[in-house]
């Protein structure tokens, strides 16, 4: 039987809902968690170890769902500065749009945007899985090292600067390309790839694979070399 | 009649002050190479430091205690501000953060028997935690870094402690940079990058850019880890004032200040040189904000950057720190560029005393490597006796001073103990120059 948990942060202190959260075993998880009122707060649903469901009505400000483990945690709002920042393992949904460093060295798990994500969308992402179905501004995926960038809409400038070996996939234009960052052929290795990532990201069928380019590293800047010094 | 001619005297070469031999052969390097000299360690260049300062033993209008007889208590709580577990320290004197890939894992093991023995802390460093390290070290220090290697919520509650590092003495404002050639694959499965990159580190938190967010990102790491764990805020010493009340705002527990003199795994020799300030510069105007923000004492400081000795520590904890912290020096006790090793120092180009490219991953110490042989050199035991012995030592050194100048705790050592022997270091320091009751620009 699902019963919810609500707790309402006009009510409660953070300390009190994250403290909760933080204490449920996994016999919670068939609860549904529900966060009421959030008004920007800051860390909210941050560290949960537990494969739980938090649903979070309402706005939500830094570092939502940081570090996440297991936990699905869905936002009906906007996100602040650092969604989902170093996720290990889960899924982080946000129905708005996300601010800045959203995803930011995630290690693991899947984060979803439905809306835009602002600059350094997954800057030093290593190893989570990104999907924004708007837009992404400037320097994002900047020193990203593993993991994949998905993005229905549009890039910013610098996209992939500094990149290492996390993959782009954009259906939209590119402002500009960061420093080793290059377009790769999209072929169909890479299209079967993109279209397993976006089953598992539940928008399989949504979009047409084909629509989109690939970007990775040059790789011509892993070993420090004079000759390449006028790239950065 | 044959003519005797005597030649005339010959002056001898002399070398310029500007353009020594080893400027000139720096030039020559970079000409060869065209890249800048990378190496390890700190600065090399003379800077005013502890050894320009005196302690006023007691006499007549002073008390001594007796030495060895009389209680001079050496333990620290750090992390009393908002902490529920603040961890205490037997000995002022903890270990700075070194990292797993810069150093060895039985370097790093090292480290934590000694300090263990010690009943003080050891850091992590850029790379995340290892299960030896955590092992072997009774209270741990998990280090928050801008390249966010390794890090992993599950390690953030394994520590006994967290430190956000913002800088770092040697290269306030610059990154990281461990070469290709130490990049094994553990240390390249622990960073998420290629086996054999260089690895370069970013000088700035991904997720955060002003003070204003790392208020924030404190009380993130606070809520993620139930406020248990003292939250340390590591700065190069550069503008420390300043640095230092910021970290305060933003909820610093403990505020760690790094000289120009402490050392790093690699970075460009220019940068260790030439940018940052000596730790006899930073101490005061940190403890001056503390002070002025009414925090002294209650967020603790520990400062680093060339502590080598006990009368180190005891001017350190006298112009007003709670806690020193050793890299460097810890390095040397466990064996670090011992003359023992002379022949294979030469080999390499160096002298035992000198080596410094420790990114080169050829160290025959074992300690500042990643190659299996020369790793396996290191014995981590008695290495760590080693460490253990030293840092005794310095606890020793520094009690006798105490007492010497009356005081019955470490920390109640003070500024007023102090005289300068250059006007730089009592400027720097805020002390009398010797003899005098003048502190320069007071």
């Amino acid at each position: 039987m699902v019963s919810d948990n609500v707790f309402d942060l006009e009510r409660i202190k953070l300390r009190d809902l994250n403290s909760a959260l933080h204490g449920a075993s996994e016999a919670d998880a068939a609860k549904r968690w529900v966060v009421k009122n959030p008004n920007g707060a800051h860390a909210v649903a941050a560290g949960i170890r537990v494969p739980m469901t938090v649903q979070i009505d309402g706005h939500v400000g830094y570092y939502c769902a940081g570090m996440n483990q297991q936990a699905t945690v869905i936002v009906n709002g906007n996100a602040g500065v650092g969604v989902a920042e170093n996720m290990m393992s889960g899924m982080v949904h946000v129905h708005g749009d996300a601010s800045q460093a959203a995803g930011a060295t995630g290690r693991g798990g899947k984060l979803i945007i439905d809306g835009n994500a602002a600059a350094r969308c997954g800057i030093s992402m290593k190893g989570i899985d990104i999907l924004v179905k708007g837009s992404i501004g400037h320097m994002s995926a900047f020193m990203g090292q593993a993991g994949d960038l998905i993005v229905l809409g549009n890039a910013g400038e610098y996209l992939g600067d500094s990149l290492y070996e996390a993959r782009l996939f954009v259906q939209g234009s590119v402002a500009s390309l960061g420093a080793d960052c290059i377009e790769k052929p999209m072929q169909d290795e890479h299209k079967s790839a993109l279209h397993e990532k976006l089953k598992q990201l539940g928008v399989a069928g949504e979009v047409d694979v084909s629509s989109f380019k690939r970007y990775g590293s040059a790789r011509r800047l892993y070993n420090f070399h004079v000759d390449n010094a006028g790239a950065y | 009649m044959t003519m005797h001619t005597k030649a005339a005297p010959q002056t001898l070469p002399r070398f310029s002050s500007t353009f020594s031999p080893h400027v000139l052969a720096e030039i020559r390097r970079a000409a060869a190479t065209g890249i800048y000299d990378i190496r390890g360690g700190g600065t090399k260049r003379a800077l005013p430091h502890f050894d320009d300062l005196l302690f006023l033993g007691a006499s007549i209008s002073r008390y001594p205690l007796e030495g060895y007889r009389e209680k001079c208590g050496t333990d620290v709580t750090l992390g009393s501000r908002f902490a529920k577990k603040p961890i205490t320290l037997k000995t002022p004197v903890t270990i700075a953060g070194m990292s797993f890939g810069a150093l060895s894992g039985p370097a790093k093991e090292a480290l934590g028997r000694g300090a263990s023995a010690i009943g003080t802390s050891t850091t992590t460093g850029d790379g995340g935690m290892t299960a030896e390290e955590r092992e072997h070290s009774s209270l741990l220090v998990y280090q928050y870094l801008p390249s966010r290697y390794g890090m992993n919520p599950d390690d953030l509650r394994k520590a006994d402690a967290i430190e956000v590092v913002i800088g770092q003495g040697a290269k306030p404002g610059g990154g990281g940079m461990l070469l290709g050639q130490k990049i094994s694959d553990r240390v390249a499965a622990m960073r998420t990058l290629p086996k054999g990159i260089d690895q370069r580190s970013a000088c700035r938190h991904p997720d955060w850019t002003g003070p204003d967010d790392l208020e924030i990102k404190i009380e993130e790491l606070r809520e993620i880890t139930d406020w248990e764990k003292p939250i340390y805020v590591k700065v190069g010493a550069s503008r420390p004032y300043y640095d230092t009340s910021l970290a305060v705002k933003a909820g610093a527990d403990v505020v760690v200040l790094d000289g120009m003199q402490g050392g790093t795994a690699a970075t460009q020799d220019v940068f260790i040189e030439n940018v940052g300030l000596p730790i006899l510069g930073s101490i005061r105007p940190a403890v001056q904000a503390l002070q002025d923000l009414g925090f002294h004492r209650k967020v603790q400081l520990i400062v680093s950057g060339g502590v080598r000795t006990g009368a180190d520590v005891a001017k350190a904890l006298a112009l007003g720190a709670d806690a020193v912290a050793i890299g460097t020096a810890a390095l040397v006790a466990l064996g670090d560029n011992d003359p023992s090793l002379e022949s294979e120092y030469q080999a390499l180009g160096t002298t035992a005393g000198a080596y410094d490219d420790w990114h080169e991953g050829k160290d025959p110490a074992g300690i500042t490597t990643q190659d299996p042989v020369l790793t396996a050199r290191l014995d981590p035991v008695k290495a760590g006796r080693r460490l253990a012995n030293y840092l005794s030592v310095l606890t020793l050194e520094a009690q006798t001073i105490a007492r010497a100048c009356g005081k019955s705790h470490l920390h109640n050592l003070e500024p007023e103990d102090l005289v300068a022997l250059t006007v730089e270091a009592a400027a720097m320091a805020r002390v009398p120059l010797a003899g005098t009751n003048w502190i320069p620009g007071l």
